[in-house]
């Protein structure tokens, strides 16, 4: 059997069916943040995420958060944006995370900065979300992008996105089939809402080996799920579940009961596992998991 | 070609505080085949300094030049008119005003902001940024189309998950450049090359300033 360093990937690897989370670091230096939503999440997920800047917008960084989580007991998948470091400091922030005990890493592009608020920041993008993957894999495998001998290499899973509802969605597949290629061992999407997604991109990384984790987000109100499918690349809302949220007399009922299906959905189809974005339902996470019935 | 976007009038005065007698010098090259700083701008620009409540005291003679990026035609064309002058200002790309301003011991400001190497969509009147000159072209495995300028990450493998509609996530109305790579690839019979990882590229290619043999 092949040997993982992280919980979550053994997780994935035992066939149980596996649920990440994400913290959302906050604009500001209060650890408490952080212990709050981690108390909140360690129960019910094996893993959580902790985004960096997203959108372009300062908030606290993504390691000091993990190091917090993994002490109070919470594995951290940290996450890291091509945004803001070239491929020395990404190199270098990869090597100091794994000193700290981190074994998960997600790879992404990063929003651009002219999205968030700092929009004069100069953006780097020096390498973009595939070329950082080979980048990481390179250090796991004990070389750096010089091919320089490290001492001690990181001992990490890699992740990677992938964006399901994309238009046209070929591109996204081959762009998915290179993240793989370049060394990517498990991936999370953009939140996905409707099924007929899912089951499409099923379908069309049917010839790939590695554990996709679909995202979710609880749609906490009907502006949100409008919002939502207006404003967020690939997502659409069915309209039974906008119709639900309309009509709904406890919306917070309704929004536990909507994610709870599609955690449920989400298993049936047979994803190992769903990586869940608790957009502040942080508290609600372990009830929606429960309504689900996946455990 | 290079384009440029004329700095706003204020800021012309502010930077030309001071000074009695200027030499407005057009350049007839990428800025004058575009209409930004040719010898007619330059004229122009002389009848809005009569407009402005500073610069209208200013004494101006106008003039234009083949091109201002280079030394001889700069020299041969300028130095009388720049010996009774107190500053010049150059409608020229920023290149072309920094060779006028080595040339002659008055200064040289820049009329211009230089924005990008483009083209000029006649339809739209609009000029478009279509190279950033990183030093190492791969227009051949594109498509034909520049990832590294039209892409505002300089994305190398692919789209990003900001795509929308086809669309860029900095601007709705900019067309997500590997798209258009993807659909020319898709006609060109070449899709295959979308599937071969791009190595991250090599920006000591693009250590500024740069020098090359001529």
């Amino acid at each position: 059997m092949a040997k993982y360093y992280s919980k979550l990937m053994e997780s994935v690897a035992s066939k149980e069916f596996t649920i990440s989370g994400e913290i959302d670091p906050p604009k500001g230096s209060n650890r408490k943040v952080i212990e709050h939503q981690t108390e909140l999440l360690k129960p019910h997920c094996v893993a959580a995420n902790v985004t960096d800047n997203p959108l372009g917008i300062v908030i606290m960084n993504t390691l000091a958060p993990c190091v917090i989580m993994q002490e109070m007991g919470l594995e951290a998948i940290y996450q890291a944006t091509c945004r803001d470091r070239n491929r020395i400091a990404l190199q270098s922030d990869v090597l100091g995370a794994a000193a700290l005990g981190m074994k998960n890493i997600l790879a992404l592009s990063g929003d651009h900065t002219v999205m968030g608020d700092h929009p004069q920041a100069k953006p780097v993008f020096d390498l973009d979300s595939v070329q950082l993957t080979a980048a990481i894999r390179g250090l796991v495998n004990g070389h750096d992008m010089a091919g320089k001998e490290l001492d001690v290499a990181p001992q990490m899973h890699i992740g990677v996105a992938l964006s399901p509802g994309l238009e046209p969605i070929e591109p996204e597949i081959i762009k998915f089939e290179k993240k793989i290629e370049a060394g990517a061992e498990f991936a999370q999407t953009q939140c996905v809402y409707d099924t007929k997604v899912l089951e499409r991109i099923l379908d069309l990384t049917s010839h790939l080996d590695i554990p996709i984790l679909p995202g979710i987000a609880p749609l906490k109100s009907v502006g949100m799920a409008k919002f939502m499918a207006k404003n967020v690349p690939g997502v659409t809302i069915p309209d039974e579940m906008l119709k639900e949220l309309v009509e709904s007399k406890d919306i917070k009922e309704t929004t536990i009961n909507i994610t709870a299906q599609l955690i449920a959905d989400i298993k049936d189809l047979g994803f190992p596992g769903v990586h869940i974005m608790p957009v502040g339902m942080d508290a609600e996470v372990g009830e929606m998991i429960k309504r689900s019935g996946v455990r | 070609m290079i384009i440029v976007e004329t700095k706003k009038i204020e800021e012309l005065a502010e930077s030309l505080a001071g000074k009695k007698k200027v030499l407005i010098v057009g350049c007839n090259g990428c800025v004058g085949i575009h209409q930004q700083g040719g010898e007619r701008q330059a004229e122009e620009l002389a009848e809005l300094f009569k407009l402005d409540k500073v610069l209208k005291n200013v004494d101006t003679t106008v003039t234009s030049i083949l091109r201002q990026c280079d030394k001889s035609i700069v020299k041969d064309a300028l130095t009388d008119l720049a010996a009774e002058a107190d500053a010049i200002l150059a409608m020229a790309c920023g290149a072309g005003v920094q060779v006028v301003a080595e040339s002659f011991d008055i200064p040289a400001l820049p009329a211009h902001n230089t924005s990008f190497i483009g083209v000029q969509e006649r339809e739209s009147e609009t000029f478009y940024e279509r190279c950033v000159a990183c030093g190492n072209c791969i227009l051949h495995l594109t498509g034909g189309i520049c990832p590294v300028t039209r892409c505002p990450k300089s994305h190398m493998n692919g789209p990003c998950g900001g795509l929308y509609n086809g669309k860029c996530e900095t601007d709705k109305n900019r067309d997500c450049a590997w798209i258009l790579i993807y659909n020319r690839l898709k006609a060109l019979g070449e899709l295959d090359r979308l599937k071969t990882i791009m190595e991250p590229k090599d920006f000591s290619k693009k250590t500024h300033p740069r020098s090359q043999e001529a």
